[in-house]
């Protein structure tokens, strides 16, 4: 008899599905009946550019210790999509187990030695249940959900309640999805007592946590920090952003003639989309558009206009892979360098990196007063594996006395008292100038924008000092940058060590895992993780600190050491890239073996590679 | 020219508007343009008709793409905030604009080029929208800061100045308009300053997507024999379909004109159009008969001017998308934020 992997809230559990089969509710009731049981849960979608027939797989992540990122590797492996059979059956663990539709019989070959098979003749209930064919296909989903809670020992009142919330308005579904609920644990608890190992008890880890996607809480953030106008135009993985937004404008943003302080225009591309942007910026609305890194392609030549022009603008960049369709379904961080140099001429962007949807909310917010405060295009980086799955994290929190910073803004009665309006003078020697709202001062405080070829007083010049003089202000004005963003967040090991690693985004959930598994080998690593672009003196002081540093990032050019070795303070030989790019979330064994093998090539003490 | 500074002197005998602005209070910056150009004609009709409506020239913000008659905003209404953008993504900068301040009055300049050739598909979206603004296309047929090169608008078989023939059909701003959504369609001459300034007087009045495509003469690189856009050619072929005049307020004559004097017609906002009619077929409501006329009229060569198409009933886009009445500029953290308490409600949904 071949070993069986026996574990209490500590599994990962892949669903092969195919895409359109009405699977992804079934599959999300699943995810949240282990939350609301009080264990935490990470779930991924890992879905097709198609809307039927290609092959989607979600990924659940139970960790009683909270662990959320992707682990590697699948212990229990829920076999529904014949397509993908071989290479989903070869993903599992040894030990691990394989839930499949056992109606039609199987060749042994179709199977291996080293896992647990578990069959259940899902399509023969449901034929002999449901004539209508649509019937057939959609109550095998919620069946096989209740089949895996008998197998699993998932409370069948969480489910029942989640049944009722997710068909509230709908109600005429409840019952038959109860009933084939049931039918399915039924036959669990019937037929396969014992037959699975790995267990979910209940327990109190989830505490006051929510489940939100990085979208919606980047849309929320855009919300509470004031934006009032979006255009868009829609693009995976960004497009639900732009919708959450309308969604949380309907709710917040009517006034009390239930009229709308907000505008959304769907703009007919990209280059539409940001010049609205930068129109209604210039016109002293806070805006924003929501893109990924085609939409950043598109937008270049406007990006250079805001920079040099200095108008505030906020871009959420939902980074994926690309370009054409396939892959941008698929999530990365490789849009860095394009953000934080994007367009023509000496241009430099301040980038923030929002490790999970908590952080897309914060930043969300803080992207507006830093873009009205620096009056310059800010870029919210999130990526595919934040944007669209939902994560579970702390509840998102704001401080009734924070105001909004809408940065240096010459009114009319300052005008009248006679200070001095220059649009690109420096007076407070931080290189961020004075504007004005059009239409401010009858006499006073107009100028005519335009991108570099003026003065101080925004005059027509091609002098070439005078263009120098304002370009050297920009850079000014991009060091008093560093001030204003996130600071990195730096843990030490807790023995010293020489060694450090350096980590950004949706990496951090998985690197929390890794960092943990690597001290349990006897590899210890100071952290830091980057929140923001421009980098501050920690980042360099933790490099300095340290004999080599990893820099982990999703992408195939280490993008983030290329940003690190232009700060010019940074020996290209200390910093050893992580990489991992296929476009699946990156996960905790991969950056462990990673690691683990660069220090073996270091010449350090060997380390046993973890397996699950 | 361009270094000599305009002098501050005024004559003293300079009349005033009813908010006791002169003519040069609407002035900008000395023009960079060759001299005769067709453009400085328009900035000169702009600033005639703003003064002439009573509007404070810090209310009106004035948007532009890339090229000569892109520059022209710094021109004239010198006290009013301008944007010298990029090369055919105007309507987009000004869509925004709008939408962030309803209460100020939009200009839009562009030229061929701009609007026609590489900014033709932002061209076509601003006004389906509806975006509440006067954009004016000073049209030439021609690149001139680049040097002579054709545009869009260029007539087929017209020959360039050294003697290339266009091969392209014409981009006709016009029709295009009119078909998409357009709800105030003029075109002009720059020749002829009466026509314009009452145009420009309308369509500034007009709430909706107003354009008007204005021929624009290139004295530089396309004013020669076997041009279609040069001085010569549009007074030889320039058919006026009518002549408008926009009255403010409530006209005193409630009367119908005499037969061939002209007729009132009255806008959705209360405003009031007094239409002659030159062509006497002409019927500037009816969008499919105008299309038909001006198509017709361009295989003979014609240069049709005038009111060509008004949508009376219009609205505009912070309309339809039902927009607060407070500019969203001016919106404060209380009516922005929704705050703490309606945070833990969210918490709360989402767990």
């Amino acid at each position: 008899m071949q070993s069986r992997l026996e574990r209490t809230n500590d599994f990962v559990v892949l669903f092969a599905n195919v895409n359109g089969s009405g699977s992804a509710s079934a599959n999300r009731i699943f995810a949240r009946s282990l939350i609301r049981m009080g264990i935490p849960a990470g779930s991924r979608n890992i879905f097709p550019s198609n809307i039927q027939g290609l092959p989607t797989w979600y990924e659940v992540r139970v960790s009683a210790e909270g662990h959320l990122g992707r682990r590697g590797g699948v212990d229990l492996m829920v076999a529904m999509n014949p397509q993908t059979w071989d290479k989903d059956v070869k993903s599992i663990e040894p030990g691990g187990y394989l839930f499949y539709d056992s109606s039609k019989p199987l060749p042994p070959s179709k199977f291996r030695d080293d896992i647990n098979v578990i069959g259940v003749p899902l399509t023969e209930i449901c034929n002999k249940q449901y004539s209508d064919p649509r019937q057939r296909q959609l109550f095998k989903n919620i069946m096989y959900v209740g089949a895996l809670a008998g197998l699993l020992g998932i409370e069948s009142a969480v489910v029942e309640k989640l049944i009722g919330e997710l068909y509230k308005g709908k109600d005429k579904l409840i019952a038959p999805n109860l009933e084939a609920f049931h039918i399915g644990r039924d036959y669990a608890e019937k037929n396969l007592k014992g037959a699975l190992g790995l267990k979910a008890e209940r327990t109190d880890a989830v505490r006051d946590r929510i489940l939100i996607e990085g979208n919606d809480a980047a849309a929320l953030g855009a919300v509470y920090g004031g934006a009032t106008v979006a255009a868009w135009y829609p693009i995976t993985p960004s497009t639900s952003l732009a919708e959450a937004f309308q969604r949380h404008c309907r709710r917040y943003r009517l006034d009390d003639k239930g009229k709308n302080r907000f505008a959304i225009i769907q703009a007919e591309d990209e280059l539409a989309a940001i010049g609205t942007v930068i129109g209604a910026a210039w016109n002293g609305a806070r805006a924003f558009t929501a893109t990924a890194g085609p939409g950043i392609s598109l937008m270049q030549e406007f990006i250079g206009l805001a920079y040099f022009a200095e108008i505030p603008a906020v871009l959420f960049d939902v980074q994926r892979g690309g370009p054409s369709t396939g892959m941008p379904t698929r999530t990365q961080q490789s849009d860095i360098l394009a953000c934080a140099y994007a367009s023509h001429g000496d241009t430099r962007h301040v980038l923030l990196f929002p490790e999970d949807p908590r952080e897309c909310f914060e930043f969300g917010a803080l992207a507006f007063d830093l873009a009205d405060r620096l009056q310059t295009p800010i870029f919210v980086m999130l990526d595919l594996d934040i944007g669209m799955n939902e994560w579970l994290v702390k509840p998102l929190a704001w401080n009734d006395a924070k105001k909004l910073d809408r940065g240096k803004v010459m009114t009319a009665a300052e005008l009248e008292a006679g200070k001095e309006f220059g649009r690109y003078l420096d007076v407070d020697g931080d290189g961020i100038p004075y504007r004005t709202y059009p239409g401010t001062h009858p006499t006073k405080g107009a100028y005519f924008t335009r991108g570099t070829s003026r003065d101080r007083y925004a005059r027509y010049s091609e002098e070439g000092p005078v263009y120098v003089d304002n370009m050297e202000r920009l850079l000014k004005k991009f060091d008093t940058a560093k001030k204003l963003v996130p600071a990195p967040v730096r843990k030490n090991a807790r023995e010293a060590t020489k060694f450090g690693a350096i980590y950004f985004g949706s990496t951090s959930v998985a690197m929390d895992e890794a960092i943990g598994a690597l001290e349990r080998t006897g590899v210890h690593l100071d952290t830091l993780r980057l929140r923001a672009y421009p980098f501050t003196d920690e980042v360099l002081d933790f490099i300095r600190d340290h004999e080599k540093v990893f820099l982990v990032e999703q992408n195939r050019d280490a993008q983030l050491r290329t940003l690190l070795l232009d700060t010019g303070r940074v020996d290209p030989a200390k910093i050893v890239p992580i990489l991992h790019y296929d476009g699946t979330p990156i996960t905790a064994n991969f950056i462990v073996s990673d690691i683990g093998r660069r220090m073996q090539e270091l010449g350090r003490a060997a380390i046993r590679v973890v397996a699950s | 020219m361009t270094y000599i500074a305009k002098p501050k002197l005024q004559h003293p005998k300079l009349a005033h508007n009813s908010l006791g602005f002169t003519h040069r209070d609407y002035e900008g910056k000395v023009s960079t343009l060759c001299a005769g150009c067709g453009h400085d004609s328009i900035s000169a009709a702009l600033i005639h008709s703003f003064f002439e409506l009573n509007i404070e020239p810090h209310r009106v913000a004035k948007l532009s793409g890339i090229g000569c008659s892109s520059k022209t905003p710094d021109y004239f209404l010198g006290q009013s905030h301008g944007f010298n953008s990029v090369h055919g993504r105007m309507p987009s900068v000004m869509t925004g604009a709008n939408l962030a301040n309803r209460d100020l009055i939009y200009l839009g300049v562009s030229g061929d080029g701009d609007s026609a050739s590489i900014g033709l598909g932002q061209f076509a979206h601003l006004l389906r929208r509806g975006v509440n603004m006067l954009y004016i296309v000073e049209n030439n047929g021609v690149y001139g800061l680049t040097k002579g090169q054709f545009s869009a608008t260029a007539d087929k078989g017209s020959k360039s100045k050294k003697g290339a023939g266009n091969m392209d059909e014409p981009i006709d701003l016009v029709s295009l308009a009119i078909v998409m959504g357009a709800t105030f369609v003029a075109r002009s001459f720059s020749g002829d300053k009466k026509q314009l300034v009452e145009l420009i007087k309308a369509a500034i009045e007009h709430k909706g997507a107003a354009l008007i495509d204005c021929i624009s003469p290139c004295v530089a690189f396309n004013n020669h024999p076997g041009s279609t856009k040069s001085f010569d050619y549009v007074r030889e072929h320039n058919e006026a379909v009518n002549a408008v005049e926009f009255i403010e307020g409530k006209p005193e004559i409630k009367a119908d004109y005499a037969p061939g004097t002209g007729t009132l017609v009255r806008q959705h906002d209360g405003t009031y159009l007094k239409l002659r009619k030159l062509a006497a077929e002409y019927e500037p409501t009816d969008k499919s008969a105008a299309l038909a006329y001006l198509m017709a009229s361009h295989a003979k060569g014609e240069v049709v001017t005038g009111l060509l198409y008004v949508e009376l009933e219009s609205e505009d886009l912070c309309e339809r998308i039902d927009m607060t009445a407070t500019p969203l500029n001016r919106l404060n953290e209380a009516e922005l934020c929704p705050g703490s308490a309606a945070l833990e409600t969210i918490n709360a949904e989402l767990r």
